[in-house]
């Protein structure tokens, strides 16, 4: 079969090598033209295919941008994502206003000025005018469009405030985990690479009581409106925090913790209905090249309401509760107050919780 | 001595040295492999050019055909591809990451470097400025030789157990420095680094000959001034790599130390393989700042020399003088200037100081204005011309045109703001084939076509040209534009298949689009393989300047031999843009003719310039003082 498909190739393209040999004899044979006769026919041709790959690309272009805009923009679930794509769209404006008039004038010119004899062309080789004016409007229209990119900048990556909702993303081929501080503290406990195992996968430090009450999720829950501040790390190579809808992107760095501070808008209640798919769910992916399993490291992502967002975190186990067994890697100091706050037991009073301050 | 005139009086350095050469018969071995005549090394590296574009090209094609058709049975891919493909006739995904990763290195250092600026810059410096030869003939070719070593270790890493190197073109540590982490990461690493060692040698050689020669070289009356536009931008090339080329290796080579005698430059806290490894204190975000200080002049690198090159052929097809030939040395300086200090815009979310992130910002979108200066002046040179469409000049255009269409979206990217959501996404696949791929290969088409009857002596022939053109021009676009919205709805790169998430399941018709005509467009390079071999042994006969252009190579005979000229280098005394000047016979004054024989056409400041010719009996003593 394939046997059979090779020699039609070769047939063709043996067919085509003829054809090629044979007008090129043809056209020997009728006498050599000058150079200057043959552009003359085949340039018309190609100044008319330029002003027509002009008119169509220019067309489908424009057509295919708006008939087809809901496909190819995503709906916006965070604060900045409004701001950074109002700059997206800005910029779009700018330039393809930019784009298209230059290409226009390009492709007319190419078409206008096409060889004709006896034509001479114009001898201009400058015009400081001329050249001052398109190297000074470029520059303004550029400055503006960095002032604003830099004010959305500067705020986007200013410090989260100190009432930031925190959540640790931890990056590894090829799944990620987040962990939360906890209800209990509040606060995420201490860890270390040299700690990690395969149950202890945050590499926890027992020692530090903040880590008693920290829980796990297979889920990035976050609430609606209000700031969340991502703590990103890896274990082995780099990732990328990178989700979609919220035009939040981070790297997961090995060695060194990166942030992130985002609000979402929406919940995914509420973007089912917007978009009227009652599937619809926000995802987690990865945009950094991690190796074999890159293309699916993907963590679902839930926006709730403030309300369920923090019944959601009173209903999550800790860390240490479903690992009963490190407990014995902490201290027998703190080992009490750490099977009260993990939960293991139950909590006899407000003043015990007080024990661990 | 052949030149025994008062030439080499006042000007014995650079003159008389090749002459002799000219009869010089060398063996097989001397003339066409280990040759030492820049010519022969400048075809050297186009054919070894081309074949790796087309190496190059096929990748893309076979993992264009993964993210085109997910379904498609790639069983008949085994004879070539053998255990990279699963039982399912699937492409493993690894390999799909390693196909990735050989495709960009391939296609940004062997063909766009080497291939654009080893054949041109070889072969057009000696003849554009008037030269026997490079300042080392013997340094050229060993930059040739350790080009060639370079790709052949590069060769030899696909036939590896575990595969070439699968972590990027970028190969951003960990990854690469951890076999644990991938399979490319173990040998397959090895060799990209020692490769591209090599190939950093090859090119500092290269460019450290290309600087020489334009400095010292120049014939009689060639002031820097009536430099063609080809040689400011190879001039410019050369510079910019020599500065940055060492960066990329002092990365390689800490890389090489992290990897294999335990160091931590690069790597910090890291749990791999059930075992926490021994590494404290490096940084993996410093490999990314020596990679990129590399990395982003290298775009220039690539892009100079195409822009010389379109330079050159649209003033010559024009018939006009390139418009503003200051401001495009200007621009082009700037540029190369500007390329050393915009390369953090590559990091903005890697967890770099966000403040460095709005000073690189700033920087970036400082160089879009020379950018666009370039894109006018081109236009501007169009405009009133009269226009031949010779395969170069619609290579030229196409060039021009791809530029303006992937500069634009550089604002984009450059905007730090905008590029959290466009970084890593099929934008910046779009982007940056268009600006630097598909521009700088269109460059190298175009020069391929306008200088191919001075290195074969043979014509190329147009209609199979033009043929070709419409084809790439076209394929490339439907190739390359899609990719904007399909980044614009957030599909990250590097992935072997969306179907994983929601967010990304859409626009397979696209994606089949884009396959369908990636692998027409690469058909069509046959068109050109063909016309190329085809032209070489039995194309028409070249006249000795087919294009009726200014520049010195045209005034050497159809088939210079070693040496160039037969008799003395040709003295220069104008510009090399005298095209259509008003009163002239002819629309193109060579740049060897003198002002003394062109008084119906002299402006009143070259009616000065003739003094200096006569006075001198002569060869022009230069105004701008190079003795
Ligand atoms: C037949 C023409 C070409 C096609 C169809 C093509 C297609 C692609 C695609 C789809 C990717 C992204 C793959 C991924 O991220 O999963 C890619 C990556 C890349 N291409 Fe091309 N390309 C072509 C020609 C070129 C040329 C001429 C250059 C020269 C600059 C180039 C340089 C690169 C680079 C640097 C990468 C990035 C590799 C990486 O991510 O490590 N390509 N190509
Ligand atoms: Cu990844
Ligand atoms: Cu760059």
């Amino acid at each position: 079969m394939s046997l059979i498909i090779g020699l039609g190739v070769i047939l063709v393209l043996i067919i085509l090598y003829l054809i090629f040999r044979v007008s090129n004899l043809v056209t020997i044979a009728k006498g050599t033209k000058t150079d200057e006769e043959r552009s003359d026919s085949s340039n018309s041709l190609n100044a008319a295919l330029f002003i027509i790959f002009m008119v169509v690309s220019l067309g489908v272009f424009f057509w295919y941008s708006f008939e087809y805009f809901e496909d190819y923009t995503l709906p916006i679930a965070s604060v900045h994502g409004a701001w950074t794509d109002t700059l997206f769209w800005i910029t779009m404006g700018v330039t393809v206003v930019a784009f298209s008039i230059i290409s226009i004038i390009m492709f007319v010119f190419i078409y206008q000025y096409r060889y004709k004899e006896g034509r001479k062309a114009k001898f201009y080789p400058d015009n400081h005018y001329l050249e001052l004016a398109w190297t000074i409007i470029p520059a303004i229209v550029l400055a503006v469009l960095i002032f604003t990119g830099l004010r959305a900048w500067n705020d986007i990556t200013a410090p989260a405030s100190e009432q930031a909702e925190v959540i640790e993303l931890v990056a590894q081929q090829f799944a990620w985990t987040a962990r939360y501080p906890g209800v209990k503290d509040n606060k995420l406990g201490g860890y270390n690479f040299r700690l990690i195992d395969a149950v202890n996968e945050f590499g926890l430090d027992l020692t530090d009581k903040n880590t008693f009450d920290d829980f796990k999720s297979l889920e990035l829950h976050i609430p609606k409106g209000k700031e969340v501040l991502l703590r990103i790390r890896a274990k082995d190579v780099l990732h990328s925090v990178y989700l979609p809808h919220f035009r939040v992107k981070m790297d997961a760095v090995p060695g060194m913790t990166t942030l992130f501070k985002f609000t979402a808008t929406k919940t995914t209640q509420e973007m089912r209905d917007e978009l009227g798919n009652p599937s619809f769910n926000y995802e987690l992916a990865c945009a950094e090249i991690c190796g074999r399993g890159h293309f699916s490291m993907r963590m679902p992502v839930v926006v709730d309401e403030p309300e369920a967002y923090e019944q959601w975190k009173k209903g999550q186990e800790a860390w240490l509760k479903q690992n009963p067994d490190y407990l014995k890697k902490v201290p027998a100091a703190l080992q009490e107050a750490a099977m009260i706050k993990s939960g293991m037991q139950k909590d006899p009073g407000a003043t015990v919780a007080e024990i661990g301050k | 001595m052949a030149t025994t005139d008062i030439h080499i009086q006042h000007d014995v350095h650079h003159h008389d040295d090749h002459s002799h050469d000219e009869h010089h018969e060398g063996n097989f071995w001397t003339t066409y492999i280990f040759s030492q005549d820049h010519k022969t090394i400048a075809k050297q590296f186009l054919i070894t050019g081309i074949f790796w574009a087309l190496v190059g090209g096929t990748l893309s094609v076979i993992f264009r055909l993964q993210l085109g058709f997910p379904d498609m049975n790639l069983e008949w891919l085994k004879p070539i591809l053998g255990g990279w493909i699963t039982p399912e006739g699937k492409l493993d995904p690894e390999f799909y990451l390693a196909l990735v990763t050989m495709h960009g290195t391939i296609m940004v250092f062997f063909v766009l470097t080497a291939g654009l600026s080893g054949t041109f810059s070889n072969f057009l410096i000696p003849l554009q400025v008037g030269a026997r030869d490079m300042a080392s003939g013997f340094l050229n070719m060993l930059s040739y030789w350790f080009f060639f070593l370079s790709s052949m270790v590069m060769l030899v890493s696909f036939f590896l157990e575990t595969g070439p190197a699968a972590g990027g073109w970028t190969v951003y540590p960990p990854l690469s420095a951890l076999p644990q982490a991938i399979k490319g990461s173990g040998m397959g690493m090895t060799l990209w680094l020692v490769s591209m060692a090599l190939f950093i040698v090859s090119s500092l050689l290269g460019s450290i000959n290309y600087i020489t020669t334009v400095i010292n070289m120049r014939t009689h009356g060639m002031s820097f001034t009536r430099l063609p536009l080809t040689i400011w931008a190879f001039f410019f090339t050369a510079i910019i790599g020599v500065l940055s080329f060492p960066v990329l290796f002092s990365a390689a080579l800490l890389l090489i130390f992290d990897r294999s005698f335990g160091t931590s430059f690069y790597l910090s806290d890291i749990f791999i393989g059930g075992e926490a490894l021994p590494h404290t204190g490096g940084s993996p975000i410093l490999f990314q700042h020596l990679f990129w200080f590399l990395g982003h002049p290298e775009v220039y690198i690539v892009l100079l020399p195409a822009l010389g090159i379109s330079s050159e052929i649209i003033a010559t097809n024009s018939r006009k003088p390139i418009f503003g030939y200051k401001a495009m040395i200007g621009s082009m300086l700037f540029i190369a200037i500007l390329s050393f200090i915009v390369w953090a815009h590559h990091m903005f979310v890697t967890g770099m100081n966000p403040f460095l992130g709005s000073i690189f910002m700033l920087l970036t979108l400082i160089i879009a204005v020379p950018s666009a200066v370039k894109i006018f002046n081109y236009v501007t040179t169009l405009w009133k011309g009269n226009i031949r469409f010779t395969p170069g000049m619609l290579f030229s255009i196409g060039l021009v045109s791809f530029f303006l269409t992937g500069g634009i979206t550089g604002i984009f990217l450059g905007n730090s703001a905008i590029d959290i959501q466009l970084h890593d996404t099929y934008f910046v696949v779009a982007h940056f084939h268009l600006v630097m791929g598909s521009a700088s290969f269109f460059g190298m088409l175009a020069g391929i076509y306008h200088w191919f009857p001075k290195m074969f002596g043979r014509m190329m022939n147009a209609k199979l040209g033009y043929l070709h053109f419409w084809c790439t021009f076209i394929g490339v676009y439907l190739v390359f534009f899609p990719m904007h919205y399909i980044g614009i709805a957030g599909f990250p790169r590097r992935y072997y298949s969306w179907t994983n998430f929601e967010t990304f399941s859409g626009f397979a018709d696209l994606n089949m689009l884009v396959s369908i005509a990636a692998i027409v467009t690469l058909s069509a390079q046959f068109i050109f393989l063909f016309n190329f071999f085809y032209s070489m042994f039995r194309g028409r006969l070249a006249p000795a300047n087919p294009w009726n252009a200014t520049t010195l190579e045209w005034t050497t005979p159809r088939n210079p031999q070693h040496g160039n000229w037969p008799g003395e280098i040709p003295s220069v005394y104008r510009w090399p843009y005298d095209y259509s000047k008003p009163g002239a016979k002819d629309d193109f004054i060579p740049q060897t003719i003198p002002y003394s024989e062109t008084p119906e056409s002299n402006l009143p400041h070259e009616n000065e310039l003739i003094k200096l010719e006569t006075s001198n009996g002569h060869g022009a003593i230069i105004v701008e003082g190079k003795h």
